[in-house]
């Protein structure tokens, strides 16, 4: 499907969306609080089901986070991304791991490396590191003298 | 990390907690899985992760475009040159450089062999983990050819670095032809003893049928890719569905099962390997002529933005996420792995099976544990 036609129906399902231009597939971003009820929505999309979350993952801005899910259509092959804006002294969103099951793995790990806490998640813990690491590695401010690899 | 102390508090009276790995043959690196037993029923599988996590997208943030390829050829080591060939086509997609008709080429035959080499050595460690000693070594004898074929092009026998942005790093070597052809007369010579050792054994059927179950619907849900999800009778090989270089034009078709069980995703990779012979039998005497590598500037600047390119490993669908900031660096990297996704539907599939059942469930997975960890 083109761009164009996929923006037109997510507009349509999602009126709150914010579109953007940029990028090789359909860019949107919704607000935190919302996030939950469009993903259920997406989820359960007759015309195309967006049911395969291939990718999770999250960017630190300095300013704030962004959690950038892509989800796929295997109905269609369409391919879209979610972007949702966080608050970066208090980093929280609702988890979609009942949604996506794959989403439980992903969300710890973006807890474990970028410190985001997903709300009524089932079992939020550190993936990789061990429990009594300090800090959250792939933050941009983080800094360990020790084990830093810097070229 | 979960104490034993909090996962012993879970568990009822009769429950029994044992620990597969870090250390264990069947799980091929470090994986370490604490399972809650009940009898020899499988309750819970945890699989604690972060023994080989070498934050590789942590160090690519300050590797330049040309440098962060290599450390991908230590993610999946088994399929090092595609991963290579998803961050050169990531960088070149965002370069808009067209690469030449002769690097295309090379990139998808080198692409099929490592698929081939990646798929004799899962069938060698799978059948050893059941416990059958002798194929491992009839796998070796053909992966070693095509190691040999990749040393004397790429200069690697496992972590190639072949690839650049822009085509490939050198030439074809002149015997390259020569020894693929001879390659494919041996593969074709010795491919009916996979099925005549085991295959047709009754007890490797036995062990395999019915193991490890995984619907469609779960498959997506979980997120698994590649071999594992065709043989739930997912169609999703990147190849076909979002073709890039040139599988649009190759003749292969893609192998699906319905079963959906360890059996089924042992007969996908199997004959897997022969749609990947067929594709090299179409290239090997069609190689063009030209250049092989695209002129690049010494230092590539990635324009502001964000990039994403899939492309399809041994093991299923390995994304490449990159953000630029416009400058000779990523700002930020992702790379979606094919391998953790699969092992999110481990836990899934095992529960309510036998302990022995765990290590055909895991081994027909194909995990690879740098890939998961990164």
């Amino acid at each position: 499907m083109l761009k164009e036609e996929l923006t037109i129906i997510i507009k349509e399902l999602l009126p709150n969306a914010v579109i953007e231009e940029a990028g090789e597939w359909l860019n949107f971003s919704l607000e935190a609080t919302e996030f939950k009820q469009a993903a259920l929505q997406l989820r359960n999309f007759n015309q195309m089901p967006f049911d395969f979350l291939f990718c999770l993952t999250c960017i630190d801005w300095k300013t704030h986070f962004t959690m950038v899910y892509h989800l796929r259509s295997k109905k269609t092959n369409d391919n879209i991304v979610i972007k949702v804006k966080l608050n970066r002294d208090i980093p929280e969103i609702d988890t979609i791991s009942d949604i996506w099951r794959t989403a439980e793995f992903h969300e710890r790990e973006v807890f474990d490396l970028f410190g985001i806490i997903f709300l009524q998640h089932p079992d939020l813990r550190r993936l990789f590191l061990t429990d009594d690491w300090v800090g959250y590695p792939l933050r941009k401010d983080y800094d360990d003298p020790i084990n830093m690899i810097k070229l | 990390m979960k104490t034993m102390v909090e996962e012993i508090g879970k568990t009822v009276e009769g429950d029994l907690i044992i620990n597969v790995g870090p250390q264990h043959p069947a799980t091929h690196g470090v994986l370490h899985l604490v399972i809650t037993l009940n009898g020899e029923t499988i309750k819970n599988v945890e699989p604690h992760l972060g023994y080989i996590h070498r934050s590789i997208e942590k160090m690519c943030e300050s590797l330049s475009y040309r440098q962060f390829i290599y450390s991908t050829s230590r993610m999946d080591y088994l399929s090092a040159h595609i991963n290579n060939h998803a961050c050169s086509m990531v960088v070149e997609k965002a370069l808009q450089i067209e690469v030449p008709a002769r690097a295309q080429v090379i990139r998808v035959l080198m692409d099929e062999l490592t698929r081939i080499a990646s798929h004799e050595l899962w069938w060698g460690a799978m059948a050893m983990d059941l416990g059958a000693f002798t194929p491992f070594f009839h796998a070796f004898r053909e992966r070693e050819t095509i190691n040999d074929i990749m040393e004397e092009t790429c200069g690697a026998r496992l972590t190639m670095n072949y690839n650049v942005p822009g085509g490939v790093m050198a030439d074809l070597h002149p015997n390259f032809v020569t020894r693929v052809k001879n390659f494919l007369k041996l593969y074709k010579l010795k491919i009916h003893e996979y099925d005549e050792l085991v295959t047709g054994n009754i007890i490797f059927q036995n062990r395999m049928k019915g193991v490890g179950f995984l619907s469609a619907e779960d498959a997506i849900s979980y997120g698994v890719t590649g071999p594992a999800a065709r043989g739930s009778g997912v169609s999703c090989d990147v190849r076909k569905h979002f073709p890039y270089e040139i599988y649009e034009q190759l003749q292969f078709d893609e192998i699906l099962e319905t079963a959906g069980d360890s059996f089924a995703r042992y007969m996908v990779r199997l004959r897997e390997m022969n749609e990947s012979i067929k594709i090299i039998e179409q290239l090997i005497d069609m190689i063009p002529e030209g250049d092989f590598q695209a002129k690049t500037k010494a230092v590539l600047k990635l324009p502001k933005g964000e990039f994403f390119q899939s492309v399809e490993t041994a093991r299923g669908e390995l994304g490449v996420y990159i953000v630029s900031e416009g400058g000779t660096t990523p700002y930020r990297i992702k790379f979606r792995s094919p391998g953790f996704s699969n092992l999110s539907a481990l836990n899934h599939m095992a529960t309510g099976e036998k302990l022995g059942d765990l290590i055909a469930s895991m081994g027909t997975l194909d995990l690879v544990i740098p890939d998961i960890d990164r």
